[in-house]
């Protein structure tokens, strides 16, 4: 299990340091510090391993969180773990850095004793943590008999996301589907690779302990719903359906259930936080398409014109909207002319960046751009990295609808009409490339 | 030194200060005081003298105070022993208090106080908390009991609190339940033959039960310790499985890993092509590819393990090779690993796509990364034939881009491409011609030297690009001489006219002005053999080489069942066994994938029954026939035993090519079955000495059989030997007879009788063997495995009635099936072959058309093993069983003798 586990900042100076076994010495602090904070070559590995330790690290900003062991640990464990603690962090004092980290000191050893036990982490929910960690140092004859023991049910409990007894005047539920959709196409305009990688985070704010039911257009629901012949559109409905590759979700969904009925059913966390992750590869809305062309003018000039086409619906606004072509290093000026938005060669990123704040859809654009090179010596061909664009479009390009979000409270008085609820579609481009 | 003094001067006056605001009045103040102490700690600065004053505040009802303190106790507690028993009543009355929250942390922090006194004052504490009301110290208390258990082991054996652990496994809350297994799964791993665990089917229950209840990392105790549990058959191994799957859709990708551990494993017990069996396989997919969507470092992770997977079962992720494809951003460790993933699933059917990548690949920056690719699309010619001549004009294209480091790396995979494809793509070889001038890494010199060589009689100038290497010879890498002598040779016997200048200059090179014995020797034996008979010396330099294989880089295959036991941890991401990293006594029970019934049955430990892989299997070499024999009469070495027989699979060049000492290692003929000499110390660790030996059996007497040979440039003398205790008290009988010093390059043959009355020591594995040899410069040690066949004794020969009688008395559940698969031996020959190596039969019975064979044999230490042989007309598989009184004592002897066995039986 975790031996140890060290916060560093920048410099390789330790603010947090926490043993929580008699093999991890004090000289593995400096042990990460030398050969991986100090490494005169970058460590190439987020696992390393001298004098038989292990060290496991992840970087948030210019702060190291690292974790280390002498066993055959599961590593995956490992860093899910350290994400955890900077969720855990995050919740409590936002932002995670050098002065949030030493003003907070006590706070962080605190919760490190709670939420690692001789190294096996124990329930890191900040929900339950918040109950009985908290800035102010709580004074044990404050809390009733009954209260304590709502604690520990609570961290201990089948439900330890939730505590019983919240209310609100309003019941209220914000469901947001985000999706990154990415792109590989090739010059052609071939679609090498492509997938949309969504997340539904939701915020509730719901009295009592709440049995939720979320469903969506998922090609498996619908089509056993088709086959049982109750509706007759079933091909119609076949056709608004989404084949989800696979999907995750976060822990108060019953597993089980999902695998036996493919129903989503849960208790929600309050406030707010991810119910699903999921992926689709197939039938996704490319809510843009670059045609690039680039030609080389003897060994000093390059022309490049790019051309964007939007393809979703005339009456949607795609916002945001960033094309960044890569030009060579040894680009000594560049020329640009665009028909819309604003376009800027920036020599420090070696791009000429292209901004346009909306389109609507089915509309094309085009920039041409003409980059004089210096002479070089360099043997080296320019790589040509691939064209990425930005975007933010209001539809989930993998086409997926949330079809109800329903709400049962049996023990309070209200329903699932008394609940209000929103969403919201967000299709944000991931990695979408094209190669030149 | 003014300075340091100063700052010293000033932490002391800050410690006075801070004592003083620990004994301030104002409780504030001392929490501030406290938290200041805390910081300096946390930066390193001794704080420990302050121990007295921390403790004082020790007695608060301020829950955050009394949290600081303890932390301080912790770090301190073990420099401060005495005073640390100070703290003792604090903590007892603590764990009395009704605040449940206040009980747990003072049994989770006793448990952290390395001192012994106060480990003696826990155990009341400890057994209450076991049975506390409230789950939340009940669950702390699991924990503390594996702390306890690593202060002191003993202890919590003698307190029962490991039975009070086991109790905790039928706990009605889930988390109780998820830390006692994580306990008793980490005590069990220092007790490897306790079933500790217990795990029957009603404990699994429980556990699948609680796995729908318990917090994420509750659900990945369960599951790594359900990994090591072996179902009674496949209806239990797919009802685990069924309950375990839905796991796969979990956020945490510890649990998808962890699930997917557990899959893999009894996907073993599941009978094929079933539609069970295919659904299960299809839904494993998806999880995996869903891991890649995750934080980089979480990618690695699973990017480490899905290499493993997919060289297990590549079924599983044949068509979802696009996302491997690295992305532009990608962290380095994850491109490198996707690349290597990627050149796994490369198939005919995707080859277009791969190549068309791996070429956008070999123009990144990152220098290992385009090495990676270049190789890559070496393999991918190698591995899917119709894509070979599309990445060879690939390769050569990137040669075009002269980029020193991709030009070289080209040229290597190219020499592997000739030797895939022989007489298909020499054309090219003027092209690479152009570039060996830019040549300056020794792999891709030795692959640019070996095509000349190989294809001399094409190339025009080859003696003059050959000379152009031999000016500097003796700064070249020895894998640059070796090549070099070997291409020149090779020119030669094709084109012996222009050339015998050039060879007679590389032998004098590599015989004479040279200090490296393997080039001196190869020099030696290339002289000799062109000088005595050219023709023996074509057929041999000269001659068809076997062709190289498709897969290169598996991981070899026992090594890759135990790392699937062990998908997710650190093991599976450095694709090593625990005992290649880890310390004492964790990790060294080696794991192994479960067995389907049916071949073996045994019961509640199948572990233990898995396939040897930590035998050292004894390497039975085909015999060279003529040519060996014809070498080896040069005087290179002392007279060797030529083995008989024929069955050559060695190609003679390729020997030459692995070096010479591969020859001169010479073979013992044994009974009816070879051992091979190993080499037990390698100079390199030695200061020059090496050692290589086997061990034998020769008229009722166990010899250690050594060559020790001096690699170093001074002599060596006064050596000595020593045995560490072992399983079979084995010593030698008389010291080491070497009485004259061992002089540079000079290797003595010894013989040591050796004797099994030495003190006896159980061993892991049980032949194992620890050596101690010292000469005037050093000792040096080494471990050494002995074939148990050493230990057959003559005399165990047992009296047919005492056999019958033993076979009967002996157990059922001391009895091991296996099977010997594809023997085409007939019963008599079965027999012979047994009895030369002390394996007896007893009788033979012919039952409905099968011959029975009953065995006997004895070890050294007089423990019987008796076997019953089946052997089938027409069925090459038989079926053995094997029966003794002592397993206990042999623990995994059985699957030594089931190894030895077949290699008696398989020639």
């Amino acid at each position: 299990m975790i031996g140890g586990l060290f916060i560093y900042n920048h410099k390789g100076e330790v603010l947090i340091s926490r043993v929580y076994r008699d093999d991890i010495g004090r000289n593995a602090v400096d042990a990460f510090r030398v050969n991986v904070i100090h490494a005169r070559q970058q460590v190439r590995s987020p696992v390393t391993n001298f004098a038989r330790t292990s060290f496991f690290h992840v970087k948030r900003s210019n702060i190291w969180l690292a974790a280390v062991t002498k066993q055959n640990v599961n590593a995956a464990m490992v860093f899910e773990f350290l994400y955890k603690m900077c969720d855990v962090m995050t919740a409590y004092f936002s932002k995670i850095s050098e002065e949030n980290i030493k003003n907070n000191f006590v706070l962080i050893y605190e919760l490190l004793d709670e939420i690692l036990d001789f190294g096996y982490p124990q329930n890191s929910e900040t929900g339950a943590l918040k109950t009985f960690i908290t800035q102010q140092g709580i004074k044990s004859q404050h809390h009733t008999k009954e209260e304590q023991s709502q604690i520990t049910s609570q961290v201990t409990g089948q439900i330890g996301w939730r505590r019983e007894g919240i209310k609100y005047r309003r019941n209220e539920l914000f469901l947001d589907v985000l999706e990154s959709v990415n792109l590989l196409m090739s010059p052609q305009g071939q679609v090498l690779s492509a997938h949309v990688s969504g997340r539904v985070v939701m915020k509730s704010y719901l009295s009592g302990m709440p049995e939720c039911k979320f469903g969506m257009n998922d090609k498996i629901v619908i089509d056993k719903q088709g086959k049982g012949g109750t509706t007759d559109d079933s091909g119609k409905s076949g056709k608004q359906s989404i084949a989800i590759d696979d999907c995750t979700f976060h822990q108060c969904v019953r597993l089980s259930k999902f695998d036996s009925e493919r129903s989503i059913s849960f208790i929600p966390p309050d406030g707010e936080y991810e119910l699903m992750r999921y992926r689709t590869t197939k039938d996704i809305i490319l809510p843009f398409r670059v045609i690039p062309l680039v030609r080389e003018v003897g060994r000093t000039k390059l022309e490049v014109k790019v051309v964007i086409k939007s393809n979703f619906k005339p009456s949607l606004l795609a916002q945001k909207i960033e094309v960044r072509i890569p030009t060579p290093l040894n680009t000594s000026g560049v020329q640009v002319i665009c028909m819309k938005g604003k376009a800027k060669y920036k020599a420090s990123e070696n791009a000429i960046v292209w901004k346009i704040k909306r389109m609507a859809g089915m509309k094309e654009s085009q920039i041409s751009a003409e980059i004089e090179l210096l002479p070089t010596n360099d043997k080296k061909k320019w790589a040509r990295p691939p064209i990425s664009m930005n975007f933010e479009v209001p539809f989930a390009p993998s086409g997926l609808k949330v079809r109800y979000l329903k709400v049962f409270e049996p023990k309070l008085n209200y329903s699932d009409h008394d609940v209000i609820k929103w969403v919201r579609y967000i299709g944000r481009s991931g990695i979408y490339e094209t190669r030149c | 030194n003014m300075t340091s003094k100063y700052f010293k001067n000033q932490w002391n006056s800050e410690i006075f200060e801070l004592k003083a605001e620990l004994n301030n009045e104002k409780k504030e103040k001392r929490k501030e005081a406290v938290k200041k102490v805390i910081a300096a700690m946390t930066v390193g600065k001794d704080v420990s003298s302050l121990f007295p004053d921390v403790v004082n505040c020790m007695q608060t009802d301020n829950l955050e105070l009394k949290k600081l303190v303890y932390l301080y106790l912790m770090n301190y507690a073990k420099s401060q022993p005495d005073m640390a028993i100070m703290a003792v009543n604090s903590f007892v009355k603590d764990c009395e208090d009704p605040n449940p929250l206040i009980r747990a942390l003072a049994v989770r922090t006793m448990g952290c106080i390395r001192v012994d006194k106060i480990t003696e004052y826990l155990c009341e504490p400890l057994r209450k908390c076991l049975k506390d009301e409230d789950p939340y110290v009940r669950k702390t208390a699991a924990v503390c009991v594996a702390k306890l258990h690593d202060i002191n082991a003993q202890m919590v054996e003698d307190q029962g609190f490991l039975d009070s652990l086991r109790d905790l496994i039928a706990d009605s809350n889930p988390m109780v339940v998820a830390n006692a297994v994580a306990a008793l799964s980490e005590i069990s791993e220092s007790h490897p033959n306790s079933n500790l665990l217990d795990l029957n089917p009603q404990n699994i229950n429980k556990l699948l039960t609680a796995l729908n209840e318990c917090t994420e990392w509750g659900q990945i105790f369960i599951l790594d310790c359900l990994s090591n549990y072996n179902p009674k058959d496949e209806r239990e191994a797919q009802s685990i499985c069924e309950r375990v799957t839905p796991r796969l859709s979990h956020a945490n990708s510890a649990v998808v890993l962890s699930a997917v551990k557990v899959l893999m494993k009894f996907l073993e017990l599941l009978p094929k092509d079933t539609d069970y069996y295919n659904t299960l396989l299809k839904k494993l997919s998806p999880p995996l590819v869903t891991l890649l969507s995750g934080e980089p470092e979480v990618q690695y992770v699973a990017l480490r393990n899905i290499n493993l997977i997919v060289q297990k079962r590549p079924e599983i992720l044949k068509q979802e090779i696009k996302v491997f494809f690295v992305k532009y951003n990608d962290p380095i460790y994850v491109k490198l690993e996707k690349l290597d993933i990627m050149i796994r699933l490369a198939s005919h059917a995707n080859i277009a796509q791969v190549l068309a990548e791996l070429k956008e690949y070999a123009t990144e920056v990152d220098v290992d990364f385009v090495r990676k690719a270049v190789r890559a699309i070496g393999r991918c010619a190698i591995k899917v034939e119709q894509s070979a001549e599309r990445c060879v004009s690939t390769l050569l294209d990137l040669i075009q881009t002269k980029v020193n480091y991709v030009v070289q790396e080209a040229i290597v995979v190219i020499r592997d491409i000739f030797r895939k494809y022989p007489n298909k793509y020499e054309s090219i070889i003027a092209t690479l011609c152009e570039n060996l001038d830019s040549l300056d890494e020794p792999d891709a010199r030795a692959a640019m030297i070996w095509i000349v060589g190989e294809y001399a009689e094409r190339i025009d100038n080859a003696d003059e690009l050959l000379e152009s290497f031999l000016e500097g010879f003796h700064d070249e890498s020895t894998q640059v001489q070796l090549t070099l002598l070997t291409a020149i040779v090779k020119l030669f016997l094709k084109k012996p006219s222009e050339t015998q200048e050039l060879v007679q200059q590389v032998l004098s090179l590599a015989t004479q002005d040279s200090d490296n014995p393997d080039l001196r020797d190869r020099g030696y034996i290339y002289w000799r053999l062109l000088s005595t008979d050219p023709v023996t010396a074509k057929e041999v330099v000269l001659s068809e080489k076997p062709l190289i294989s498709e897969e290169t880089d598996l991981i070899e295959p026992t090594l890759l069942d135990e790392l699937i036991c062990h998908i997710g941890s650190l093991a599976s991401v450095y694709h090593k066994p625990p005992n290649a990293f880890v310390e004492g006594s964790h990790g060294i029970h080696r794991k192994h994938l479960p067995i389907q019934h049916g071949s073996i049955d045994t019961g509640e430990s199948p572990v233990s029954a898995g396939p040897a892989a930590s035998i050292d299997q004894p390497q039975v070499i085909p015999s060279q026939g003529d040519l060996l024999g014809d070498l080896l009469n040069l005087d290179l070495g002392p007279p060797v035993n030529v083995p008989q027989g024929s069955s050559m699979q060695i190609g003679a060049v390729d020997l030459l090519g692995g070096g010479l000492d591969s020859l001169v290692r010479r073979m013992y003929r044994e009974h009816s079955f070879l051992w091979f000499v190993k080499v037990w110390l390698p100079a390199v660790k030695a200061k020059g000495l090496e050692i290589s030996g086997t061990f034998s059996r020769r008229q009722g007497h166990m010899y250690m059989d050594m060559s020790f040979i001096n690699k170093a440039l001074q002599h060596m003398t006064d050596f000595a030997i020593q045995f560490n205790k072992n399983s079979f008290g084995v010593i030698p009988t008389t010291p080491l007879a070497m009485h004259t010093p061992l002089m540079p390059s000079q290797s003595i043959d010894i013989s040591l009788p050796l004797n099994t009355i030495g003190p006896v020591m159980k061993m892991d594995p049980l032949n194992n063997l620890q050596v101690a040899v010292k000469n005037n410069i050093d000792v040096f040690y080494f471990s050494t495995l002995i074939p148990l066949s050493v230990f057959f004794v003559e005399d165990g020969k047992m009296e047919r009635q005492v056999f019958l009688a033993t076979w009967k008395d002996i157990p059922n559940e001391n009895e091991l099936q296996y099977q010997i698969k594809e023997c085409h031996l007939n019963a008599d020959t079965v027999s012979g072959k047994l009895q030369n190596n002390n394996i007896y039969t007893i009788a033979k019975r012919n039952v409905e058309g099968q011959d029975m064979l009953y065995q006997s044999l004895k070890l050294t230490n007089g423990i019987w093993i008796l076997a019953e042989l089946r052997i089938q007309p027409g069925n090459p598989n038989y079926t053995v069983n094997a029966r003794s009184k002592e397993i206990d004592r042999l623990q995994n002897a059985f699957d030594i003798v089931q190894n030895i066995f077949k290699d008696i039986l398989h020639p």
